[in-house]
């Protein structure tokens, strides 16, 4: 817990507090209030896949998957069993983690393209499973869901997954995540049990995204087998690409980014994905660290120096 | 029993459209290991051109053999310089980078040609006009029936599989491919042109995937610019369960799928199809990642 960390929880505090008295005084309006609770929900979506994906580099195209678990689960607590609000999100998340666990254990033997598809198939075949479910709703899903989430209960989930996240890179498992990263079978010769961290990272990183489908589902009143298919997956990808793997505060921008671009293109879906695509296209061939990345500078400074990777946010970025 | 074989008929004209999109999938992961998530984007837009052409042709009043060949041949072409066009755009500068930046420029190449043809198509369904005249065959005075277009399917298939044996066993670009696909830096020194060589397979892929695309819009009559989605991932799904990289086992993974969602759509779950072919991916990864006709590559260090 550093200057920097408690700098950092300042700066977020009054971004709060100045959203907060602008919500009261009227500043916003509700349009501008829905992208906001939006914007704080993809941020939560676009960290905790960055942890699987830009941190771990176990690449995960299912997180849609993990978002409908906890989105449905903490729906169904609230609606049918009044279940407090917060307890309920927590839930979801909880449940979400432990399809995190089931799916990684088989899978995370997998590796790069193979472990893309797999993650690929475990979220449709989630979507494939409340699709067919009637207790869910089925095709239509569920709907009356209560509107519980606030801006305030959404900056403060937002808050603590940022906090956890970036501590748990810090941290010696993050680093041991980082290794696997840059060679599993380095780290592997290292003494890292990699499948442990990679069930680990995957766990955590369904653990904040079913949390985040919980608090999306209390925001928009309703959810469907097709709001958590391929294409939302793909949406949190182009947050995290868009930002630079391996950032944190990268996927926060590509999120907030991604997320005025989503309202801003509302009336014109197909523009939205054309440029969604380019931008990963043209990201991929021109600039792969992303907006946040830089894969040369810490290339550089690796090389020369022979330092140790330094794993803070912002220098490190996947490759 | 009648039933079961009639099903199994159903099964093995899903499964060559599979086939022939797995086809491509496989020799383009054999050669440069990427997933080529726009592969099944390719047979959409190889679908419509068949579906221009034809109705095209068929109003100039030509036969309708020829409308059939005629326009499966021209898709195929376009096709294959649209998969060109791909490569050379899109995957070639990355070849020196890794393979998830490979894998995320192919899944935006792949909504890139959906969208596109989203605005330029509307997002609607259009009718595939039928090209030939659709008849029923009963089999050996059974109750067995098999469609004109069955057959249809069926010879297109083998036909292309036929080509392309010949064309990978025995001519130079063939040998060229799998010299690449065996050793890409060797076969650089041994004065292969490597680029040229991965045009190439993109081109065969492409043009396979395009009369799939043909085929499909014929047995289904109707093509729209997201129908490359699910048959994409599946015959990623039938290339994987034959063995990625081998051109046998797209063949049989695509069939073995085909016929196992016919046979599950008849039993009465036929919401549960899609779901059922991820869950085969899944299995075959855990169990025997390498499929059924691939070989087990040790990684080296």
């Amino acid at each position: 817990m550093n200057k920097k960390f408690w700098l950092g929880i300042i700066a977020a505090l009054a971004l709060y507090g100045v959203v907060q008295v602008l919500l009261t005084t009227g500043v916003l309006n509700d349009v501008s209030k829905s992208m906001l609770l939006l914007i704080c929900v993809n941020v939560m979506l676009a960290v905790s896949l960055n942890l699987i994906n830009g941190i771990t580099g176990q690449f995960s195209i299912g997180h849609a998957g993990f978002m409908s678990v906890g989105a449905y689960t903490s729906a169904i607590l609230t609606l049918d069993y009044d279940a407090p609000f917060v307890v309920a999100i927590i839930i979801g998340g909880l449940v979400a983690a432990l399809c995190g666990v089931l799916i990684g254990i088989p899978t995370l033997r997998l590796n790069g393209d193979y472990l893309a598809i797999a993650t690929l198939g475990f979220g449709e075949i989630i979507r494939i499973i409340m699709l067919n479910t009637e207790y869910v709703g089925g095709a239509s899903g569920l709907s009356g869901i209560p509107a519980k989430s606030t801006w305030t209960i959404l900056f403060l989930f937002t808050l603590v997954t940022v906090v956890l996240i970036n501590n748990f890179i810090r941290s010696t498992h993050g680093r041991a995540c980082l290794a696997i990263r840059e060679n599993e079978i380095a780290a592997e010769a290292m003494g890292i049990n990699t499948t442990l961290y990679k069930v680990i990272a995957f766990t955590i990183g369904a653990l904040f995204a079913g949390m985040a489908g919980g608090l999306s589902a209390h925001t928009f009143y309703v959810i469907t087998p097709g709001s958590f298919n391929f294409l939302k997956s793909f949406e949190i990808l182009v947050m995290v690409v868009l930002g630079g793997l391996g950032s944190t505060a990268g996927s926060i921008v590509g999120a907030v980014f991604v997320t005025l671009l989503y309202t801003y293109l509302r009336d014109f879906p197909e523009w939205r994905m054309i440029i969604y695509s380019i931008v990963l296209i043209l990201m991929m061939i021109f600039r792969p660290g992303g907006l946040l990345g830089s894969t040369k500078f810490s290339l550089k400074k690796f090389g020369k120096k022979e330092a140790k990777a330094n794993g803070g946010i912002g220098d490190s970025s996947a490759s | 029993m009648e039933y079961f074989i009639q099903q199994l008929i159903n099964g093995i004209s899903v499964g060559s459209i599979y086939a022939l999109i797995a086809l491509g999938y496989t020799m383009v992961y054999g050669i440069i290991k990427l997933i080529n998530f726009a592969h099944g984007d390719v047979f959409m837009v190889g679908s419509f051109i068949g579906l221009f052409s034809a109705r095209y042709l068929a109003s100039a009043g030509l036969p309708p053999v020829l409308v059939l060949i005629i326009s499966l041949i021209f898709s195929m072409t376009v096709s294959a310089l649209l998969g060109i066009t791909i490569e050379r755009l899109a995957y070639k500068p990355l070849r020196k980078s890794t393979r998830i930046a490979a894998l995320i420029t192919a899944i935006g190449v792949s909504f890139l040609l959906e969208y596109t043809g989203v605005l330029v198509l509307g997002p609607q369904a259009q009718g595939f006009p039928d090209i030939l005249a659709k008849k029923q065959y009963q089999l050996f005075g059974t109750s067995i029936q098999v469609e004109s277009n069955q057959v249809m399917i069926l010879i297109t298939t083998i036909i292309l599989m036929i080509i392309l044996q010949y064309i990978v066993r025995y001519t130079k670009t063939g040998k060229a491919m799998r010299a690449v696909s065996f050793d890409m830096e060797a076969a650089r020194l041994m004065g292969i042109n490597v680029d040229r060589t991965i045009s190439a397979t993109f081109a065969i892929g492409s043009a396979l995937a395009a009369a799939a695309g043909v085929i499909f819009g014929m047995t289904y009559n109707s093509v729209d610019p997201l129908m490359g989605v699910m048959p994409g991932l599946k015959a990623f799904v039938a290339a994987v369960l034959g063995g990625i990289g081998s051109i046998p086992g797209a063949l049989v993974g695509g069939l073995l799928l085909g016929t196992v969602e016919t046979e599950i759509s008849s039993l009465g779950y036929s919401s549960w199809r899609d779901g059922v072919a991820f869950a085969v991916l899944i299995l075959i990864l855990i169990f025997k990642p390498s499929g059924l006709f691939g070989k087990n590559v040790r990684e080296k260090v």
